[in-house]
């Protein structure tokens, strides 16, 4: 422990639940694995930026590979050609793993109501957190965020979670 | 202008009816005379139609007027230093037969054939690749059919091998297997996305690598395809608005204004000045954000990071006075037809032109970084050269064809808004290669400034909008207090704007090239059909030509030097 507790501490221990404090490290340090299909990833791109900087949040470790990261942050439309991708890419991602749909596309198909359009991820993968907006502000990203871990402070680490999702692939 | 081009065609083809329609020839031409006729207008020196801008078809099924077929495939061409435009129509009599294909012709007719083959089911005889581009390959049936049901969406399961086309590309190439057995190696297929942070989005890049060198590729896109087009035939005019800020949404109000503009070429009508001005300011000032973050994307692709905090932050702050005058960050939707949305808040001068000056500060920044640098000279000059032929048979348009020294630019080529009356230059590059991509962004993003500060000194007084409520909608106290403006807003909100029956093309110099609009309208306040002619597809088009010989690093920031932005690549 740093800034000198310790020495107050002596020879005494610390005792804490295994929840707490695997969730205490698991909020604190999210990686996200950026999905980024479309526009609303430009306003990811404005979440990262310096203005809304989203290392405040201890997220700002962007992975571009699945194997690395335990956010999936679903920036943009998914088209039914995008979906398959999008599963397997979900499949790579390590457990635990938690995912935001940003916007309106992801959460619903949007304004694309269409043959081409998946009217929402969570038919494809399971969603922890929905972002409405079209697209949504980068403060909403931040928010979201802050859900997700609010969440994880919740959970218990001998939980599988989504263990009997189906979706419209499997 | 065209006075000269119609007489010319008229003379060389006496026997095919044409018309000019909103400053395009239009030609008619019978499936057998196709090849010939495309042949011809591409290769007589008088015509020189060098750039294929736009294959397109039309569905009749449902048209009020009945037609000779019911399909017709369009032909978009362009002379661009002539300023001629031209269309020619052909009816499709057995979409399973088809007609010729022109891929031969131009290299941009293969992929806008493919889209053709896609959404209509219509044939190209001698296509040499011709399969689904936008949908995927387990769908069934053509979307923009009339009779296909805009709400049947088809699950895909796996995604394409691509296996196939890549040994077809190799062999095209001379290269297969036993070639690489003779040198004791084996080729490495390799993926580049459709998730990969080099894609910027979702496109696909297959590469066939010997070593590190790229001996064959081939793209695959359509992972962003929201169905644009199909949406747009059931929505009023105005609904679609919105749904053009989502084609390049990096510069989301330039297609607000294109459509607009589109539309208002055709209704003949003259919007206000002040207007007018207002559209030339905010095109070029989303410009500026659009090449913006081009720039920064590409120069974190070569591992110059701070650049992009140099540029991305620059637009970042911009976005404060989009976001107040729009109320909306990105996509803005701030043009109707007839005017804008809101006219410019108070004290906008004052704004816009800190924005200028520190956007001005952070491009020299960056500039600083790299004009002098080694290491981007070395990645970027003589890499991934795009050749003035190659732009041209591809389509290339905007800052991609410039850099190869063509300085098309329909700002300069086929003014509107009175472009013509502004200083400014248009910058064009000598070799094609990537730094001239760069260089020649960096350069349009000066000139659009220049353009903005004349343009802030002319601002004229009065309305932003048309006073014509068969157009835009009467202010609100008419509408509560008069019986007149009452119904014409009802009409306006529910039937839509109408728009007189008639088919026209109409295109505007977007961030990244030639962004047109192929309408077809029966009259009423939706539209029939409408086709965006959308400049990244062309540029993505000839990617491969770019690449092959080059390698794998190089691929990745040739992407980001043509600006692939998936909205308008797939719509
Ligand atoms: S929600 Fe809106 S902004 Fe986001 S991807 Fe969809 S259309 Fe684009």
């Amino acid at each position: 422990m740093a800034l000198g507790l310790e020495a107050g501490l002596g020879d005494s221990v610390l005792t804490t639940k295994l929840d707490a404090v695997v969730n205490w490290g698991r909020q604190y340090s999210l990686w996200p694995m950026v999905f980024g299909t479309a526009c609303c990833a430009i306003e990811f791109m404005s979440a990262a930026a310096s203005q809304h900087d989203i290392s405040r949040f201890g997220a700002e470790v962007v992975r571009f590979s699945p194997r690395q990261a335990d956010l999936m942050l679903v920036c943009g439309t998914i088209s039914y050609k995008q979906a398959p991708i999008l599963k397997r890419i979900y499949e790579q991602m390590p457990e635990p793993k938690w995912v935001v749909a940003m916007g309106a596309c992801a959460s619903s198909g949007g304004i694309y109501d269409n043959y081409c359009t998946v009217q929402g991820i969570d038919t494809v993968i399971p969603v922890d957190v929905y972002i409405s907006g079209c697209p949504p502000r980068p403060e909403a990203v931040l928010d979201a965020l802050i859900k997700i871990q609010d969440q994880i402070r919740t959970e218990s680490v001998l939980v599988d979670r989504n263990k009997d999702f189906k979706g419209i692939l499997d | 202008m065209n006075e000269t081009a119609i007489d010319k065609i008229r003379a060389l083809f006496p026997d095919i009816d044409c018309k000019e329609v909103k400053g395009c020839i239009v030609m008619e031409v019978a499936p057998a005379l196709l090849e010939q006729t495309m042949q011809r207008l591409k290769s007589y020196p008088d015509l020189d139609f060098g750039l294929l801008l736009d294959i397109t078809a039309i569905d009749y099924l449902s048209y009020p007027q009945p037609k000779d077929a019911r399909f017709y495939v369009v032909y978009t061409l362009r002379n661009w230093q002539k300023n001629w435009l031209l269309q020619v129509r052909t009816p499709v009599a057995r979409p399973e037969k088809g007609l010729p294909t022109v891929s031969g012709l131009w290299g941009a007719a293969d992929w806008a054939e493919r889209e053709v083959y896609d959404q209509y089911g219509i044939r190209f005889i001698g296509h040499p690749d011709l399969r689904r581009i936008l949908n995927h390959w387990q769908f069934v049936g053509h979307p923009l059919r009339k009779d296909y049901d805009i709400y049947k969406g088809q699950i895909c399961y796996e995604t394409d091998s691509l296996e196939k086309e890549i040994k077809a590309r190799l062999l095209s190439k001379g290269i297969d297997e036993s070639t690489m057995k003779d040198i004791n190696t084996e080729m490495m297929y390799l993926n580049l996305g459709p998730s990969h942070p080099a894609t910027h989005g979702a496109i696909r890049i297959f590469t066939a690598l010997d070593g590190e060198t790229i001996m064959a590729n081939v793209n695959e896109i359509g992972y962003l395809h929201r169905g644009f087009e199909k949406t747009a035939e059931n929505r009023t005019y105005n609904q679609i608005i919105p749904l053009t800020d989502r084609l390049n949404y990096c510069s989301a109000m330039m297609n607000n204004i294109a459509y607009v503009k589109a539309i208002e070429t055709w209704l003949g009508l003259r919007i206000t000045d002040r207007a007018m001005i207002m559209r030339v300011i905010l095109s070029e000032f989303l410009r500026v954000q659009d090449h913006l973050v081009c720039l920064a994307a590409n120069l974190v692709d070569m591992g110059g990071l701070t650049n992009y905090w140099y540029l991305y932050n620059e637009k970042e702050a911009s976005y404060d006075l989009i976001s107040r005058l729009t109320g909306a960050r990105l996509t803005s939707s701030f043009t109707r037809i007839g005017g804008m949305y809101r006219d410019f808040y108070e004290g906008w001068e004052a704004d816009m032109a800190h924005h200028l000056k520190a956007i001005e500060k952070g491009v020299n920044d960056s500039l600083k970084l790299v004009l002098q640098n080694r290491i981007v000279h070395d990645r970027t000059q003589g890499t991934c050269v795009l050749s003035k032929e190659t732009a041209m048979t591809y389509g290339y348009t905007g800052p991609n064809l410039r850099s190869t020294g063509i300085s098309f630019d329909l700002r300069k080529d086929n003014p509107y808004y009175h472009y013509e009356t502004f200083d400014f230059a248009v910058p064009v590059g000598s070799q094609g290669d990537i730094y001239d991509r760069m260089m020649v962004r960096f350069e349009e993003i000066f000139e659009s400034i220049k353009i903005i500060r004349q343009a802030m000194k002319i601002v004229p007084g009065g309305p932003v909008f048309v006073d014509d409520h068969k157009v835009a909608l009467p202010p609100k106290e008419r509408v509560y207090n008069r019986i007149e403006g009452l119904a014409n807003h009802f009409k306006l909100i529910f039937e839509g704007v109408k728009v007189p029956a008639g088919e026209w093309y109409d295109s505007f110099e977007a961030a990244n090239g030639e962004l047109g609009f192929h309408f077809v309208s029966d009259g009423s306040g939706t539209p029939y059909k409408l086709k965006v002619r959308p400049p990244c597809f062309y540029a993505m088009a000839g990617y491969h030509e770019m690449v092959e010989g080059e390698m794998i690093a190089d691929a990745v920031i040739n992407l980001g030097s043509i600006n692939i932005i998936g909205g308008e690549l797939d719509r």
